[in-house]
């Protein structure tokens, strides 16, 4: 009698979870993997190259309708970084570039989205890379593609500001200071 | 016998000259680069500069066709025995494609690579192909084919040219001295 009120109860606390947990389950977002993209261009002697991290974990809650609302958490898994060639990459795990070791990962945490336009949002959060967190500003598009959102932007940073390339690679003329971060995150519910 | 006097003209012997010592540079440069472990600035810097002085090759390489393509070279003496002659011919043509082939195997190395040629660090030159994992260590062989096959033709350039100067003593090789 004692239990079976109990598990009345019980059921009926979790039915009263689900539809609070609802409308916040609804905008939550995760990348697609296979369809999203994080590259950075940066220059070297004058030469833009492109390399990608291969692994990330991007976490978006976007309501169309609220956009204000919205929260991004990306996670960059940095030793996954890929100048196209093997050598290289084990040479940028190093504790004068990204020091993956010690910090293995990257991140951006949204603190406000607010919507500017149609499709457009202005982002500002804090990027954190190698331990190094700086507050960062850029635009970012969102458009529906099936039942996910696709989000594209353009981030620019200072590699120094994080300290990534040390001692003799300080030298900007041999890597420019100035990165781009460029993403394309597909995700869907 | 004034006609084995005969000089090659002075754009001719510039030109000669010019990308001779470039290869000659280009290439040690090259063996020094890929000899460096690791990544160093020292080591990017070179690159680099391999690049740009590849693709100067490349240009002089194109006046030099030019003019060989507008002027007759002076001919072979008589006294050349006829697979001599044929042999030179041989080994000229040879260099002449390898000056071209050499530079654009590298060039397109470095594209497959995914780092485009920026000359002297202003210039960015086309990029005619994408990055290509697949094709990159295709065309990192054959570029060091071909500069091994540039090396062997240039060893027997300079032995002949040698044999006519110190061994036939036919004048041959100051036609081609400033």
């Amino acid at each position: 009698m004692f239990n079976a009120t109990l598990a009345r109860t019980a059921r009926r606390a979790a039915i009263l979870a689900l539809f609070v947990a609802l409308p916040a389950l609804a905008a939550a977002l995760k990348a697609d993997p296979a369809k999203s993209k994080i590259t950075a261009t940066f220059k070297q002697m004058n030469v833009p190259v492109d390399a990608a991290f291969r692994k990330f974990d991007a976490r978006i809650a976007y309501d169309p309708t609220k956009p204000e609302t919205s929260k991004a958490d990306v996670t960059i898994d940095v030793a996954s970084f890929d100048l196209g060639d093997a050598d290289y990459n084990k040479e940028v795990q190093k504790k004068e570039w990204f020091d993956t070791a010690q910090f293995p990962q990257a991140r951006f945490t949204s603190t406000s989205i607010k919507p500017a336009g149609a499709g457009k949002l202005d982002v500002t959060g804090k990027l954190t890379i190698k331990g190094k967190t700086t507050d960062v500003h850029f635009p970012m598009t969102v458009a529906r593609d099936g039942n996910a959102e696709s989000f594209d932007g353009t981030l620019p940073i200072k590699r120094l500001s994080y300290d990534i390339g040390e001692g003799e690679w300080k030298d900007t003329s041999m890597v420019a200071d100035d990165v781009v971060i460029h993403f394309h995150v597909v995700a869907a519910p | 016998m004034r006609r084995y006097a005969e000089r090659y003209t002075l754009p001719a012997i510039v030109l000669h000259w010019l990308i001779a010592l470039l290869i000659i540079a280009t290439f040690l440069l090259g063996l020094t680069m890929v000899n460096i472990h690791g990544l160093t600035p020292a080591k990017l810097k070179y690159f680099s500069w391999h690049k740009w002085m590849g693709v100067t090759v490349l240009g002089l390489a194109c006046l030099r066709l030019l003019w060989r393509l507008t002027h007759r070279p002076p001919t072979y003496p008589d006294t050349m025995a006829g697979w001599q002659k044929n042999a030179a011919h041989a080994v000229h043509a040879l260099l002449y494609v390898l000056i071209f082939a050499v530079p654009l195997s590298g060039y397109f190395f470095s594209l497959a690579a995914g780092v485009p040629v920026v000359y002297l660090g202003l210039v960015p030159l086309p990029v005619l192909i994408a990055p290509n994992p697949a094709l990159r260590p295709l065309l990192e062989h054959t570029h060091y084919l071909l500069n091994m096959t540039l090396l062997a033709v240039f060893c027997l350039h300079v032995l002949a040219a040698l044999k006519h100067l110190l061994i036939d003593r036919d004048r041959l090789f100051q036609r081609m001295l400033p």
